[in-house]
């Protein structure tokens, strides 16, 4: 049987697979531009026995979610920029307590109220603090409908995995962007919780979910416990390279500003310039080793890294490459979006100049 | 012979870290003995806030998870939305639930969820130390209002259980006291009676617990227990919804 396709926007994508990974309860409040999630899931949750509540604000929604992790269930929030700078206290309890979720945040542009165009401008967020501590999350930053149906649903089962919260880090190009979609079932696994999810002490001792650990030898073990599980995260790094030597430029790039610079880049190399692009689809834990190795093997020699931002993810870059090869930052701050001609000119100019800012 | 005293089984047995003459440890083995007399143990899991009562962990033999401040209505929404045959309960603190969790409070009240919410109303903030809260009576001095709370700068006391009261989601709003042997046996009846409803689902249940604090009231534990008295004028104890 052919699997069917739709045409739908980025954030009808996310809800698809959402339901796909087998998502059994949504908590949100509204916000541009995702409203499309909650109102796919108030439709299609309840008939599916799942559970769909709009909160009264992201404080409450964030903790909504907690609630239901702790209980076992696939559970799931959606929001943009500002909704998730209010649900960071929540995003850092769900991580010391270890409670799988997926969140998703459109990105719009920033500060304060900024804008609803699309912006990158929360990736140090996302990948270095989404709450206070020395919390994580694991990141994962879609450029295609495809891909934000098959991760988001793949994200549910990597929160049960690693017992920690998910994030599919998009903005509001991908998010409000029509595509085909290939409604394809995916293998998504059930991960049993009965070992910890808090079902009514029946025939076990009760069970405690907590974070409050007033003796300090005992918080910084359970600090060193969250860190190697971090680093075990390494293993679901994901990345699209495309460089087979000869490369004088490598453009680095993800999301939304990856698929700019992707078409911008096949240009280019249809026209037989050396470029070669990089896209990060893990953003936490990011693949330092992958685009090192990248570099290193090919001898690239410049660097350029995109972003929609006034340069964030460049310092992931450059904490990767560690000196090797000459890395320039091209931003572009919310919510002007570049056309892939625009990039085009800068890795030209690029490619011809001897010498250019370093970062 | 009917037994006349008995360790209740979902109470640990530990010592409580609590300040002598504080009514915590009085209220946790009334919910104690309310959850083993309707023998729903293994079906109910609680919510520890944050204040002193965070540990009720160490305490109370239930499966319990730990919510941010202020949002344990929060936490038991998804929890009863979640897994509507388990029993759940929250224990807050005026400041968890009438300050920084007014919200969450209002809204989990006025959605009529079915959990059940033990709040204890010491009058202010006692584990940081004494600070003013919603529910400081006028002129009640703090480690906040020096001078004592004065209206014009910090506002009335607010009436959690009398507001409730007036909440359609609302099965059950209650104010009870554990300063005498009367009053604790009311309570658990009040207690029990939230339970039942919750139970039966038949909406939000909050029981306010007026309860000493001796260390941050600047007084011994017999004067806090009779301070107790003077709080019902402000705070009159009874039952101000109960849909029956």
């Amino acid at each position: 049987m052919r699997n069917k396709r739709v045409l739908v926007k980025g954030v009808e994508a996310v809800a698809l697979g959402a339901l796909e990974g087998g998502c059994e309860c949504y908590f949100g409040y509204p916000i541009t531009p995702q409203n499309e999630i909650p109102e796919i899931m108030s439709v299609e949750l309840p008939p599916r026995g799942g559970v769909f509540l709009q909160a009264e604000s992201e404080t409450s929604a964030i903790n909504m979610v907690l609630g239901a992790s702790a209980v076992g269930t696939r559970v799931m929030t959606s929001s943009s920029s500002p909704g998730i700078s209010l649900m960071s206290e929540g995003f850092s309890y769900l991580i010391a307590l270890e409670l799988p979720c997926v969140i998703v945040n459109v990105m719009r542009g920033g500060p304060g109220l900024g804008g609803i165009e699309a912006s990158q401008g929360d990736y140090f967020q996302a990948v270095k603090a989404p709450g206070h501590g020395d919390g994580k999350f694991l990141v994962f930053a879609p450029y295609s409908c495809q891909e934000a149906y098959e991760l988001t649903a793949k994200a549910f089962e990597l929160a049960d995995k690693y017992r920690n919260p998910v994030m599919i880090l998009s903005d509001a190009i991908l998010g409000q962007m029509k595509e085909p979609l290939e409604l394809k079932p995916l293998k998504i696994k059930k991960i049993s919780k009965e070992g910890w999810a808090l079902t009514g002490a029946k025939n076990r001792p009760a069970r405690v979910i907590r974070s409050l650990f007033l003796d300090s030898a005992e918080l910084a073990k359970r600090n060193l416990t969250l860190l190697r599980k971090y680093q075990k995260m390494e293993r679901e790094i994901r990345f699209e390279k495309m460089a087979e030597g000869g490369e004088k430029v490598l453009v680095v790039a993800f999301g939304s500003m990856a698929r700019i610079c992707k078409e911008a880049v096949l240009n280019l190399r249809a026209k037989g310039y050396e470029v070669g692009f990089f896209r990060p689809i893990t953003l936490f834990p990011y693949p330092k080793k992958a685009l090192a190795e990248l570099v290193s093997s090919q001898k690239i020699k410049k660097i350029i890294v995109f972003e929609l931002n006034c340069g964030q993810m460049v310092e992931d870059v450059a904490l990767s490459l560690k000196g090797m090869g000459k890395l320039i930052s091209k931003s572009y701050p919310p919510s002007v979006i570049p056309f892939p001609e625009d990039l085009e000119r800068e890795i030209k100019k690029c490619l011809n100049s001897s010498d250019f800012p370093r970062v | 012979m009917s037994q006349l005293f008995r360790f209740p089984q979902s109470l640990k047995k530990t010592l409580f870290h609590y300040c002598p003459g504080c009514h915590h440890s009085l209220i946790h083995r009334l919910l104690c003995e309310v959850i083993d007399e309707l023998g729903i143990r293994e079906k109910t899991v609680g919510i520890a806030s944050i204040g002193c009562s965070c540990f009720l962990y160490f305490y109370i033999d239930v499966d319990i998870v730990e919510a941010p401040h202020g949002r344990a209505c929060s936490a038991a929404t998804g929890i009863k939305r979640a897994r509507p045959d388990l029993l759940v309960f929250t224990y807050q603190g005026d400041g968890d639930f009438a300050a920084i969790g007014l919200g969450d409070s209002l809204h989990s009240a006025s959605r009529g969820e079915k959990f059940t919410v033990l709040m204890i109303n010491n009058t202010l903030y006692g584990m940081t130390g004494g600070q003013v809260s919603p529910t400081t009576p006028l002129c009640q001095k703090t480690t906040t209002t020096p001078l004592g709370r004065d209206p014009q700068v910090h506002g009335y006391p607010m009436k959690i259980a009398e507001m409730l009261g007036n909440f359609e989601g609302v099965a059950l709003s209650a104010r009870v006291a554990v300063n005498n042997p009367k009053r604790v046996l009311s309570a658990k009846e009040v207690l029990k009676k939230a339970f039942l409803y919750q139970r039966e689902a038949k909406g939000f249940t909050y029981v306010e617990f007026l309860s000493a604090c001796p260390v941050n009231w600047k007084m011994d534990p017999l004067s806090a227990t009779k301070y107790v008295d003077k709080l019902t004028e402000i705070f009159p104890l009874g039952t101000f919804k109960d849909i029956g």
